[in-house]
């Protein structure tokens, strides 16, 4: 028989992603019905009529919900016409290598940067003013943040629009979509009505889940909300966060039940999207069988335009909220409406460069720790998959679990676990809370690749006498270095952007660069937001460059390990 | 040395595939075992080799030498394969793709000298440093065959190791390939579709 792998990784996977969540969220639940840890309790009903009591609730609800949906349909639109329009051109080749710096920018890097470039004093009108606004001086509107929420929406587009673009161009290669959209066209479909009637419907339950934890993320995202939502009502993850950091017991069970609402908030929308897919697949039955109709070559040109539509905001506004915040951290004067700095200067840097040393250096070692115990834990669970054949795997539904479930909803029942076992407020405890998201990333990333891999180098192997081991060594893994390096990088870059749990389990004590940039963003010196929103965009950047270099420097002289695509 | 299947009998589901198959390979000779496309004859190979996968069921015995393997994983039947694709590792130069499987009690100056010697046979001196994907399709196919040769087997298994090749290729490969099995006395099985290909006593299996 198949020798099992010597390593009980899906014991240790689960304990990794299971237990916390689960735990997690008997943790907040426990609270909310007012079994407090400690000494002080509350009455078992006064969480929730607390909660129920407490002013703008509703409006928080509304406003987590209009950024949650609004910002994962945009998202997932956008990705659909990138990939649907640029399919086989030479936009979608470009696109791929867009793609990993698009990914490695943390959304908190995005937002600080979008708040300077959205506001009325920032980037985009300063550029256009006064010559053609008009205006001396800025005007007179909330924009970044406005009081819909939109900047967050727009913040959160440009962040899962790639994550979607990555997940799609993994999804592909399994439903043959190269040919499938040849045969349609070779039918007399355009590029846009083959890629949406041959390879949609069929790509759509392999992209099902990543949809989920995007829609998961945007209906309780925190750190971006706090730098581009509107702060009164804040939306319900802000609202619930600033309850648990509460020292009053009682605002912390009140916490604690937001905790358990902001769950069932995200179940809610996640069941009623699976109804509008159902419904839509429904009614989109006769279309996807519909023959081609009459159209001149316009329709070529409308898949390519459309996607071009699609592609370049996301870049250039991205790009550009990471520019302008590098700028503002070289920047001497930059008075209102100047479109550059008056002069370039490192007194910033210089001035800084000490109080940022400990987070960045905290960012980094939590990040490569985490981003090694994912990528090792990944391997091992694929390799044990591949060796037992047959037998399924550990479910990706598991795997997803901490993407899916909201991390308000948990990680304070993580954080009184911790406490509890004396470990709150320690590296380890950060590390640990990092590798519960960075695990999933990592693993979805590597699965793909993994499961492709032609299973008869193993068998050649074999046969010339190599064991399993000599085999995971010396074949798999050389021949999977491209992506298991990419899904390192993936990985680190997850880690850079964590927000909540590092604040949460960190207890305060161990500051990366990204929650010293959420509690810069309200004092609003630009100039330091800058060198974080630099340093935290160039780490991960810094990872992916060495995802592509390092495999094609070792394998400079091997063409048949060259490149197939990004992140495969 | 002699290779022999004792009553072999493959199935997918409760479907029987292939079999019950009795054939008897003595050293130097061929045995092809022929038939189309979707027969079990790549199955009966992995079979053979000890990597059935988990969706197929087996019964029957593969004898090496009287030997049952039943039981033996795949690296240690010392069988050596070779696919329609050479699959040479594109990670590692073509000398350290023949090195691969030289036993590990070899001392690193006689694998050197193994190396060295098997390239002379291929008609390929002074190949070892080069990148396999640089090598012509008749060129990878006998460093393939080389690899598996130096892993020193004690028979061989082949899985339509010519069809990827054009006619002239083909016939010059074919001699190159049987020639080396009856000079070193291995039994080999053949398993194809296409008769050209077919050597030594052939046995025919249907869908």
């Amino acid at each position: 028989m198949v020798p099992r792998v010597p390593f009980p990784a899906r014991r240790i996977t689960l304990a990794v992603v299971l237990v916390p969540v689960l735990a997690g969220v008997l943790g907040t639940l426990l609270p909310s019905i007012g079994l407090m840890p400690g000494p002080a309790q509350v009455p078992a009903t006064a969480a929730w009529t607390g909660l129920a009591a407490a002013p703008g609730l509703g409006a928080s609800v509304a406003l987590s919900l209009r950024i949650g949906l609004v910002s994962t349909g945009l998202s997932l639109s956008l990705a659909l016409l990138i990939v649907a329009g640029a399919h086989d051109t030479a936009l979608m080749r470009w696109s791929r290598r867009a793609l990993a710096p698009l990914l490695a920018v943390p959304h908190v890097s995005v937002a600080l940067g979008l708040a300077f470039l959205l506001a009325p004093s920032g980037w985009i009108v300063r550029l256009l003013s006064p010559w053609a606004t008009g205006w001396t001086l800025p005007p007179d509107v909330a924009t970044a943040p406005d009081p819909w929420g939109l900047a967050a929406v727009v913040a959160l587009v440009l962040k899962e629009t790639p994550y979607l673009l990555l997940m799609l161009l993994a999804a592909l290669p399994q439903v043959d979509a190269d040919r499938a959209v040849r045969a349609a066209r070779g039918l007399g479909h355009g590029p846009l009505s083959a890629w949406g009637r041959a390879v949609l419907p069929r790509v759509w339950p392999l992209i099902r889940l990543p949809v989920y934890a995007v829609l998961a993320y945007g209906l309780s995202v925190v750190d971006v909300a706090l730098v581009l939502a509107p702060a009164t009502p804040p939306p319900l993850a802000v609202a619930v966060v600033r309850w648990l950091s509460d020292p009053d017991v009682s605002s912390r069970a009140q916490g604690a039940a937001g905790a358990v609402l902001q769950t069932g908030l995200v179940i809610a929308a996640i069941g009623a999207w699976r109804l509008g897919e159902a419904a839509v697949a429904r009614l989109a039955r006769p279309w996807v069988s519909r023959g081609p109709s009459a159209t001149g070559p316009w329709e070529g040109r409308l898949g390519i335009w459309s996607a071009q539509t699609a592609a370049l905001p996301v870049v250039l506004l991205t790009a550009g909220a990471v520019l302008a915040m590098a700028l503002w951290s070289v920047a001497d004067a930059w008075f209102w409406p100047a479109p550059w700095p008056s002069a370039l200067t490192l007194e910033t840097w210089a001035r800084h460069l000490s109080g940022v040393a400990w987070p960045l250096g905290t960012t980094v070692s939590v990040g490569l720790v985490a981003t090694v115990l994912a990528v090792g834990l990944a391997a091992a669970l694929l390799e044990a998959e591949c060796r037992a054949t047959g037998r399924g795997g550990l479910s990706d539904g598991v795997i997803y679990l901490p993407l899916l479930v909201p991390q308000v909803g948990f990680l304070y029942g993580v954080t009184v676990l911790a406490t509890l076992v004396g470990l709150d407020g320690t590296w380890a405890a950060v590390t640990a809370s990092h590798l519960l998201f960075v695990l999933p990333y990592v693993y979805l990333t590597l699965a793909g690749p993994w499961r492709r891999l032609d299973p008869r180098w193993g068998r050649v192997a074999a046969g010339l006498g190599a064991a399993p081991g000599r085999v995971f060594w010396c074949v798999t893994l050389p021949l999977l270095l491209r992506p298991l390096l990419f899904a390192a990088a993936v990985g680190f870059a997850v880690s850079v952007g964590q927000y909540l749990p590092t604040l949460f389990l960190g207890a305060g004590l161990h500051p990366t660069l990204t929650t010293e940039a959420v509690a810069l963003a309200t004092g609003g010196d630009r100039r330091i937001i800058g060198v974080h929103v630099f340093l935290q965009a160039i780490l991960p950047l810094l990872g992916f460059a060495l995802a592509v270099g390092v495999p094609g420097w070792l394998y400079r002289d091997r063409r048949g390990m060259r490149a197939a695509e990004a992140g495969g | 040395m002699t290779l022999a299947l004792d009553g072999v009998t493959l199935w997918r589901g409760g479907r029987r595939l292939l079999g019950p198959l009795d054939l008897t390979v003595p050293g130097g000779a061929v045995v092809t075992v022929m038939g189309p496309s979707g027969a079990g004859k790549s199955t009966l190979l992995a079979f053979v080799a000890g990597d059935l996968d988990p969706a197929f069921r087996a019964k029957g015995r593969v004898l090496l030498e009287g030997r049952d393997l039943a039981g033996l994983p795949p690296e240690r039947r010392r069988l050596g394969l070779l696919f329609q694709d050479p699959l040479l590792f594109p990670h590692l130069s073509v000398g350290e793709n023949l090195a691969f499987g030289i036993p590990r009690v070899v001392p690193r100056r006689e694998r050197r000298a193994r190396v060295a010697a098997a390239l002379t046979e291929a008609g390929m001196d002074g190949f070892g440093g080069r990148d396999p994907a640089t090598l012509s399709g008749g060129q990878a196919a006998r460093v393939a065959l080389m690899r598996v040769l130096l892993a020193e087997p004690r028979a061989l298994l082949l899985d339509e190791p010519f069809s990827s090749l054009d006619a002239t290729l083909r016939a010059r490969l074919r001699a190159f390939v049987f020639d080396h099995i009856a000079r070193r006395g291995l039994p080999t099985l053949l398993v194809t579709h296409d008769p050209e290909d077919a050597r030594g006593e052939v046995v025919r299996v249907e869908t």
